[in-house]
């Protein structure tokens, strides 16, 4: 009798403690794309690995929009995901609301401090804690090129200023070709606009104006200089080009109706599926004037506060996963980003990310390292959407002086 | 005796029972939302609902202050009243061309009538390729031979909104035209008949009889038409998501953008609250005079 009481309360134990080791991670992102979605099952598999249930809660469309909608819901009613993709300044808002869990214990067993630059660790952390784990790094300063479309205008090489690369978009136009594909939303005019601004100003201005919005820089020769170039750039773009989605331009890169297009390195992912070899079919290159800075858009998860000890656990393991080398190398070699953990192997990767890699490594320490504003890394959403109308406007209206253009931007940066 | 008396008190109260839930439901989830946007409005709610910080009529005061509201507002009046007037225009001079005992009365009707039967999402992408430079319309001329055909308004900044309107109407004619017709065959022969004695001609018994006995319809039509133009939110979305740039946003895209895109809440709200403000503009002074008349007549 004491034999099977002892039994009884072994077989209770063990079934008590494997309930505390496992535990559900439910996770909430909008990566549901093909390549995004295999990077996300690669990482339901590593989870499963180590006995935990995954539950997947995939939100498609608006860019992420409709999974914060999804998101603001849950959380309101008291039922949070245990990670959601959320990114940018808006990882210290949900912070800020209380419901963030602390990830420190995790990220100190791991050493996230000496793994990530200092200014992408900003991002995951809310008063000195990580409430996040990053997961890739894209370059968003990127210029996409038609090798064959460069060949046929009798362009050599990517251009390096914004000099060569107008004299370039001439020599293309004068072949018949559309010299720069772009998108008119205006998430893509501010894409261009951030390479523009990073290349005319450099690393330092552009932080000044676009990230601490010193109204200074906002409103200094600097600015307007980057407004004219910006301006003069959207006269080598096609009538067609307003509501155009991104993917549609890199389709005119690709197809060879255009020989640029400024984009992130997502891009790259279009290019692949057509069966395109970067540094043959097409190039890869920093947009003009910005090779030694580099703009990040850093996705990640945030973790929210749970209340099941098993799913905290889960929660943690997830964290350290998501940091792990497995899941850095095959998450960004299918999305088409590179690790964010530093001094990472990439000999897997193509020519463009070691490039993005090593840029990435030396603007840590250079300072040219700087958050992307067009892809939510820098700035509150209301001043961010208010900048974003204010250069939207003033690239589709030709009606606008540079002048104004610079107040309209200045004023809107003031929005709180 | 009782029992009938019963019956009959029951008779009285069934109808109240039966629409009891609607109403409560109703109520609630209209006039209750109503008043709890109006409660966000007056907070400084930014990415979720906050009911701590109270700010009074700040969030009023952004909102008055952005030009993109002012520009969403323009858009807003150009919209509604050539939306309005071109659809009733169009609308009534189909259903008088229909009204001629014409052959084929029955097809034509319900070929003018079938953009009706779409979603504005439907007609919004369709006019998006038909409108678009170089894809639609002027690529097609260019194909025929047409090479200086130009036609781009849809990229323009000043233009875009008159291809919303362009594509609205294209949609809502055919009711106006549904309803006109239903108006003018309810007109008695007789009256036409004694104004052609009397020597009138066709366009002036058009003119001062017809149209003044179309007046009903042409009330509800332009309410009807009126209160679609306030809430128009698909149409824009799927003809231009509110560019180039900003250019041809409307209050709905406005609130939408601001309430769960850019994490402003209190600001969206406000933007509601002027939006409801509108339609109450509209709907009362025309409920009221209705029911005025109604009064009148008895």
């Amino acid at each position: 009798m004491l034999k099977l009481s002892q039994l009884a309360t072994a077989v209770a134990l063990v079934v008590a403690g494997s309930a505390a080791m496992a535990g559900e991670v439910e996770v909430l992102h909008y990566w549901t794309s093909g390549g995004e979605a295999k990077s996300v099952a690669e990482l339901k598999k590593i989870m499963q690995a180590k006995g935990h249930t995954w539950k997947d809660f995939a939100v498609a469309g608006g860019g992420g929009d409709n999974a914060a909608t999804v998101l603001k819901s849950r959380v309101v009613s008291g039922n949070p995901p245990a990670a959601a993709q959320i990114k940018g300044p808006a990882i210290q808002e949900w912070a800020a609301e209380g419901v963030l869990a602390n990830l420190d214990a995790t990220a100190k067993a791991e050493k996230w401090d000496n793994l990530l630059p200092g200014v992408v660790a900003n991002v995951m952390k809310y008063k000195g804690s990580y409430v996040a784990a990053p997961v890739n790094v894209h370059r968003v300063n990127w210029m996409w090129a038609n090798s064959a479309v460069l060949k046929k205008a009798g362009v050599t090489g990517a251009p390096k200023t914004w000099d060569e690369f107008f004299a370039a978009a001439e020599k293309v136009k004068k072949a018949g070709l559309i010299p720069v594909a772009h998108g008119g939303q205006n998430w893509q005019d501010f894409t261009t606009f951030e390479s523009v601004v990073l290349g005319v100003g450099g690393a330092k201005f552009y932080s000044d104006a676009l990230v601490k919005l010193d109204q200074k820089a906002l409103t200094s020769d600097t600015m307007k200089k980057s407004l004219e170039t910006f301006r003069k750039i959207k006269g080598y773009t096609d009538a067609a080009s307003p509501g155009r989605d991104w993917n549609l331009a890199t389709a005119m890169v690709i197809q060879e109706k255009a020989a640029f297009q400024f984009m992130g390195d997502w891009a790259k992912g279009e290019f692949s599926a057509a069966g395109k070899v970067p540094g043959k079919d097409y190039i890869c290159a920093a947009a003009p004037g910005t090779a030694n800075a580099y703009t990040f858009n850093v996705d990640s998860f945030a973790m929210f506060k749970l209340k099941d000890s098993g799913a905290q656990k889960a929660q943690a393991d997830l964290a350290a996963s998501i940091m792990g080398t497995e899941f850095q190398e095959v998450f960004n070699l299918n999305k088409g980003s590179i690790p964010v953990r530093l001094n990472m192997d990439m000999a897997k990767f193509d020519d463009c990310a070691k490039l993005s890699a090593k840029d990435f490594v030396s603007t840590a320490k250079s300072g040219g390292l700087v958050p992307s504003v067009a892809h939510g890394m820098a700035i509150a959403p209301a001043a961010e959407g208010a900048i974003k109308d204010a250069v939207s406007q003033f690239w589709n209206d030709d009606k606008i002086s540079v002048a104004d253009g610079v107040a309209n931007i200045a004023k809107a940066a003031a929005t709180k | 005796m009782t029992v009938k008396a019963r019956m009959k008190s029951f008779e009285n109260t069934l109808p109240k029972l039966v629409i009891a839930p609607g109403f409560v439901l109703g109520f609630a989830f209209i006039y209750g939302f109503m008043v709890w946007n109006g409660i966000l409005s007056v907070t400084a709610s930014r990415m979720l609902p906050n009911y701590d910080e109270f700010v009074g009529l700040e969030q009023y005061a952004r909102l008055w202050d952005m030009d993109r509201w002012w520009l969403a507002l323009r858009n807003l009046g150009v919209f509604s009243v050539l939306y309005v007037g071109g659809s009733m225009l169009l609308g009534m001079g189909l259903a008088i061309f229909l009204d001629q005992k014409i052959r084929f009365e029955g097809l034509l009707r319900t070929i003018y009538l079938y953009p009706m039967a779409l979603s504005f999402i439907v007609t919004g992408t369709a006019w998006k390729w038909i409108l678009n430079p170089s894809l639609g319309l002027e690529k097609l001329m260019h194909d025929l031979g047409w090479a200086s055909f130009h036609f781009d308004w849809l990229v323009q900044s000043d233009t875009a909104i008159y291809c919303v309107v362009i594509a609205g109407i294209w949609q809502s004619a055919g009711f106006a035209m549904a309803l006109s017709l239903a108006g003018l065959r309810g007109i008695d022969d007789s009256i036409i008949k004694a104004a052609q004695i009397d020597g009138a001609s066709l366009t002036r018994i058009y003119w001062r009889i017809i149209l003044p006995i179309l007046r009903p319809v042409v009330f509800s039509t332009v309410l009807v038409l009126s209160h679609l133009s306030i809430k128009s939110f698909d149409l824009v979305m799927a003809l231009t998501s509110g560019g180039p740039g900003y250019a041809s946003d409307v209050p709905a895209t406005f609130m939408y953008v601001m309430s769960f895109t850019r994490g402003q809440i209190g600001l969206g709200a406000a933007s509601a609250t002027m939006m409801l403000a509108t339609v109450a503009a509209i709907v009362v002074p025309y409920l009221y005079s209705e029911l005025r008349t109604k009064a009148h007549a008895r």
